[in-house]
């Protein structure tokens, strides 16, 4: 099994027919992902055409996130529309009760994300994102854009902060495989959060180790790692990037800042390592601590 | 982005937070001047985004025009924490009874707002929180209310303030509340709020957080940056639109996505500490490496004096290594002499065996394609400390 996503999900797009959704709709779309529809209100009743690997695939456009759900039987939407219309993009795929919606636009303010996740908490949506990578079930589906090429299905659950890190790590282990690969997203307020996905993962009975990614700023990681303390059997390996940040500067993401004591990396290492989750100090070390566990 | 006290200031004023007159200055004359607009006695605060300034002279009392004068010189130009002090705050004065204190801040871990009050202000709030917590009310705030009346009677209840100034704080709170929100604000906060002698409820010294994030729906928001306290390479990276941080250290780096680049900084630091070298800076270029962002990128990081070698470290996501490397060699083209240290490349994911033919190719004197990031870093170090 996987977590989130699977071959059976139905998928439509809020922004498809803006220059990132389209291409981005094109690469899940060649990469096995059920896209069913794009949702534009501007555009309600025409369609866009994708040429995927030779062949002409036509997906129709709706007008509103409920009519396409209705018309498609859709489970997921991803949203690549732009920071100032995301929030509203957001609020109407949950008052559609939309059960997946992975929110992929960088720059939102966050006074809106914390809306529309307190919103979403409130009426059951998960909502991932943003600022995310998103979330790919190699094999299955693809909702974001993680390159579907990089490794296939396996048996290791991956959750991350950051996108690149993310493709690291799979490319890492990619002759391994991977359930699913989550990324969370790097900004101070997320949707899905790498406790939900440690449950998840947990849950899942394909899932035979879980590699964490993490970074500088909050306390998202010491708070997962109480979670593992507790409720994760699995094994569980973590990597936190970050070491040589200074104080006080933001490092690409908005999250990523340290800010006095908490939040530092080796405050992360910490707390992961007296959980009992085995800490790489680089991206492949924490693969040879997959490799050693999943052999032994 | 972090506000001065000033900006602060004005920005309570606008939202109808009640503030004493306050005027800044960047001389000693203009202080002088402001102090004798105000009239009485002033305080004369240094503008410094960082704490402490208090104990390190960087306020002052001053009850004539020349006394403001004079503190002003005293106090412009001085290094505070390492932060010079460009200018300064000319206050008026009043008459404290009691000092207290108000934060509404992003709470990461519930993904809400946290309001924290306190009727001990005027110390420092993080003593406070660790030696006094019950002195310290925290209470949880919804983002799509913020600071109503309601909330803003529940704060003020559960800091325990007397009945007789309760009213009259709840109602700052609630325009505090509105800078926040309307502002799009992750912090404000009111350290000391006073209440006067003569009953009147303050904000005498406010900290203000914008979000960035939420710039395009506040133009004003632009001329509150800080362009002199930035340091020059990471101004010119500004506006090439480059995500630069300026290090101490000797390898320069330039990668795709702030995880990555975090992971190489510490991977390189690894690497570089047996040998004396660090890592110089952050720099990442994002999705889309062209040929300009590779030689913007570039530009910036062999502009740095400290820098004896360049690590280069892409994972071709979505951006093909073919587009990198191209990159790499068209900016080594655009830079000619002006290239002089040498460039550490690895590549690896989409097309990477395109791209590093391209680079192998180019036959480039100062570039080494190197095919791991350990590798990559460890050669990279050697270099810089040869």
């Amino acid at each position: 099994m996987t977590i989130f996503l699977n071959a059976a999900s139905r998928v439509i797009v809020q922004g498809m027919t803006g220059s990132e959704g389209q291409k981005h709709t094109a690469r899940m779309l060649a990469s096995g992902t059920q896209i069913v529809g794009g949702v534009n209100p501007r555009k309600a009743g025409e369609s866009v055409s994708f040429d995927v690997e030779g062949k002409t695939r036509t997906i129709p456009v709706f007008g509103t996130v409920a009519d396409a759900m209705a018309a498609t039987g859709a489970d997921v939407s991803v949203v690549f529309v732009p920071p100032p219309f995301a929030k509203a993009a957001v609020m109407e795929a949950i008052d559609a009760a939309m059960p997946l919606v992975v929110i992929i636009t960088e720059g939102i303010p966050v006074a809106d994300t914390a809306v529309f996740t307190a919103y979403a908490l409130e009426k059951g949506t998960r909502t991932l994102g943003p600022n995310c990578p998103g979330v790919i079930s190699p094999g299955q589906s693809n909702v974001g854009i993680t390159p579907a090429t990089i490794t296939g299905p396996g048996p290791i659950g991956l959750v991350s902060k950051s996108g690149t890190l993310t493709y690291q790590m799979m490319h890492e282990l990619r002759d391994l495989g991977f359930t699913t690969c989550v990324g969370i997203g790097g900004d101070p307020v997320v949707g899905t959060t790498h406790i939900d996905c440690l449950a998840a993962f947990q849950a899942d009975p394909d899932t035979k180790a879980i590699v964490m990614i993490g970074e500088i700023g909050g306390d998202a990681e010491e708070r997962a790692a109480a979670y593992v303390k507790e409720h994760v059997s699995k094994p569980v390996v973590g990597y936190v990037a970050g070491f040589t940040a200074p104080e006080g500067k933001t490092m690409g993401h908005a999250g990523a800042i340290v800010s006095g004591s908490a939040g530092t990396a080796e405050a992360k290492r910490v707390a992961l390592e007296a959980a009992g989750v085995r800490v790489g100090t680089t991206p492949s070390e924490t693969a040879r601590l997959v490799r050693e566990i999943l052999r032994a | 982005m972090d506000l001065y006290e000033y900006q602060a200031r004005d920005l309570f004023e606008r939202h109808g937070v009640p503030v004493l007159e306050g005027i800044v200055a960047t001389t000693p004359a203009d202080a002088r001047a402001a102090a004798a607009k105000i009239g009485g006695t002033v305080v004369v605060k240094a503008q410094v985004k960082v704490g402490g300034r208090g104990k390190a002279g960087g306020v002052k009392l001053a009850h004539t025009p020349e006394e403001a004068e004079a503190a002003a010189a005293a106090i412009l130009g001085m290094d505070i924490k390492g932060h010079t002090v460009r200018r300064v705050m000319i206050a008026a004065g009043a008459r404290i009874e009691d000092e207290y204190y108000f934060s509404l801040l992003l709470d990461r871990s519930t993904r809400r707002y946290l309001a924290m009050c306190s009727v001990e202000g005027g110390v420092e709030i993080e003593v406070l929180a660790v030696e006094r917590p019950e002195s310290l009310a925290k209470v949880d705030v919804d983002p799509r209310v913020g600071i109503d009346a309601a909330k803003a009677a529940e704060i003020v209840a559960a800091a325990g303030f007397a009945p007789g100034v309760a009213g009259a704080v709840a109602d700052a709170l609630v325009r505090l509340g509105e800078v926040y929100t309307r502002e799009d604000a992750t912090l404000v906060e009111v350290n000391p709020l006073v209440r006067t002698a003569d009953g009147a409820i303050i904000a005498l010294d406010g900290k203000v957080t914008l979000d960035d994030n939420a710039r395009f729906r506040h133009p004003d928001h632009e001329s509150l940056a800080d362009i002199d306290a930035t340091d020059p390479l990471e101004r010119l990276a500004g506006e090439k639109g480059l995500n630069y941080v300026k290090l101490d250290g000797e390898v320069g780096i330039i990668g795709n996505g702030a995880g990555l680049v975090m992971s190489t900084l510490d991977v390189v630091a690894l690497a570089g500490k047996d040998l004396g070298v660090k890592p110089a800076n952050f720099l990442d270029i994002g999705g889309g490496a062209s040929a300009q962002v590779m030689a913007d990128g570039l530009e910036i990081i062999l502009g740095d004096a400290q820098v004896k070698s360049v690590f280069v470290n892409v994972f071709g996501g979505i951006t093909s290594c073919v587009e990198v490397a191209r990159g790499i060699v068209a900016a080594l083209e655009i830079l000619g002499d002006h290239a002089t240290k040498p460039i550490v490349v690895r590549l690896d994911g989409n097309s990477v065996v395109e791209g590093r033919e391209i680079l192998t190719a180019a036959k480039h004197p100062l570039v080494t394609v190197v095919d791991t990031m350990d590798a990559a870093a460890a050669r990279a170090a050697e270099l810089a400390a040869a």
